[in-house]
């Protein structure tokens, strides 16, 4: 009897919450253009994609990428600092309209969000100098090639590495980055994020993209049901990539131009 | 506890494990003879004051003695391409295992050759012996047979130390223990193995070079 009025409990909470957010989420593009006001939930510990800058204001590529959304949507942009695991949270339940924090897509998200188009790239790949002609993994046939031990970068590249390539597998980052600057080694293998902070610090020897090993770009969360609102963001994200605004935010964050696929 | 171990994860290794081992022992004994061999010259321009030798290897032995040897090692390798030399990290390992023991034993023989009673230089140059026959046979050789068993610990030291090549990926025997750890994430395994494999090497190389030090030296069958 008690088991049946708990089971009742839970199914009216259900019923009831389903219900209220079906209430809050009623056209939140809608909403937005009347209140005058995005809110974006941004990473603020992610650097390059959002940090605290000297002003104690957000900044990174995502932050820029919020901004010009919402200049494109002609909204004020109200930015909310999340953490990974509660980005997700935070647009579900109704706090942000839109998610724009380094998100990448997988199924287990796919149930739960839907996703734009993607915004900006996210990959580990084989990275090198400008004049290096390496395009594939074929191509690093009897090349040296760092890689810090372990990580996703050395397993998955080890797996379509040809048999003359002389991998060197380095304790930690840095070691692999020193060992690329110094010229240890001719190529790395590694994240674009890491290449780009590199780049950004110093000049001694440029990264450039090779080519990608493992790819998962990055694309803005949006709740579900909000077809009027996703349809939305792509558009602006496309005009934005057509336009080079995109690309400046790709140039001034990550030191590279925007892939021509993403 | 609901560990439940797996040995055979590390077995199936054998291969780099043994060539790991290999690449350490010859490590090594490359870095124990040109080492010893730096160190006699050192120790004889220091003890007997041949100017300017002896000031510089003063220098050299303080530097090398008072910083550690992955910073000297992060310099030649990482360091040193910045001024056009550059050394693969093989090259960069024996270099630095020879400059890091060529220091330490620069020290131990000196007081070798110091403990040997002035009486005995002045008894050869009464036999008419040169000097550097005096130094071939009649300091040298009780010199180091004095100071043998603490040159034995550094060279066991000094194998030991070069576990931390592995930093500048040359591929060592710690370079395949972490390497094997990052593929099987066997941690006590690989490791308990290792270190075995480490005081076996480290008691092995004690008895060897005891060994040589009373046939070559001592001349004793």
């Amino acid at each position: 009897m008690q088991k049946r009025t708990f089971l009742k409990a839970v199914f009216a909470t259900a019923l009831f919450s389903a219900g209220f957010s079906g209430l809050a989420h009623a056209d939140v593009l809608a909403n937005v253009q009347k209140a005058g006001v995005l809110r974006v939930a941004v990473p603020q510990d992610f650097p390059p994609f959002g940090t605290v800058g000297p002003d104690l204001k957000p900044r990174g590529y995502d932050i820029d990428v919020a901004n010009l959304i919402g200049r494109e949507l002609g909204v004020k942009v109200e930015l909310i600092p999340v953490s990974s695991t509660n980005r997700i949270p935070y647009l579900t339940t109704g706090k942000a309209d839109l998610v724009i924090s380094s998100l990448g897509k997988n199924p287990d998200r796919e149930k739960v969000i839907d996703f734009s188009i993607a915004y900006a790239p996210f990959f580990n790949g084989v990275f090198g100098p400008a004049d290096s002609t390496v395009k594939g993994a074929a191509d690093t046939a009897g090349k040296t090639l760092g890689v810090t031990r372990g990580s996703v970068e050395d397993l998955e590249f080890t797996k379509i590495a040809p048999p003359t390539v002389n991998i060197k597998r380095y304790e930690d980052n840095n070691a692999t980055i020193s060992a690329y600057l110094s010229g240890q080694v001719q190529l790395i293998a590694t994240g674009n994020v890491v290449a780009a902070a590199v780049n950004e610090r110093t000049k001694i020897r440029r990264l450039d993209t090779k080519f990608l090993i493992k790819n998962s770009p990055c694309y803005v969360g949006v709740n579900k049901g909000e077809a009027a609102l996703l349809a939305k963001v792509n558009e602006v994200i496309a005009k934005l990539k057509k336009s080079g605004d995109l690309n400046q935010v790709s140039q001034r964050w990550l030191q590279a131009p925007l892939p021509a696929d993403l | 506890m609901s560990y439940v171990f797996d040995f055979p994860a590390v077995f199936e290794h054998t291969d780099a494990l043994l060539a790991g081992t290999g690449r350490t022992l010859a490590l090594t004994a490359i870095g124990a003879v040109a080492g010893i061999a730096l160190g006699i010259v050192g120790a004889v321009c220091r003890a007997w004051r041949l100017a300017p030798f002896d000031r510089l290897f003063a220098v050299y032995v303080e530097l090398i003695r008072n910083t550690p040897f992955l910073v000297q090692l992060f310099f030649i390798f990482f360091g040193l391409p910045a001024i056009g030399v550059q050394m693969n990290e093989w090259q960069a390992a024996i270099l630095a295992v020879i400059i890091n023991l060529g220091a330490y034993s620069t020290e131990i023989i000196r007081a070798g050759i110091e403990a040997t009673p002035k009486g005995q230089i002045e008894a050869a140059q009464s036999l008419a012996l040169n000097r550097l026959q005096t130094f071939r046979h009649v300091v040298l050789p009780p010199a180091l047979l004095k100071v043998w068993p603490a040159l034995c610990s550094q060279v066991v030291i000094v194998m030991l130390g070069t576990s931390v090549c592995s930093q500048i990926a040359a591929e060592e025997l710690t370079f395949a223990a972490n390497f094997i750890q990052s593929r099987n994430f066997r941690a006590f395994e690989t490791y308990f193995i290792v270190t075995a494999i480490y005081f076996l090497l480290a008691i092995g190389i004690r008895q060897l070079m005891m060994q040589i030090g009373r046939r070559l030296i001592a001349r004793r069958p």
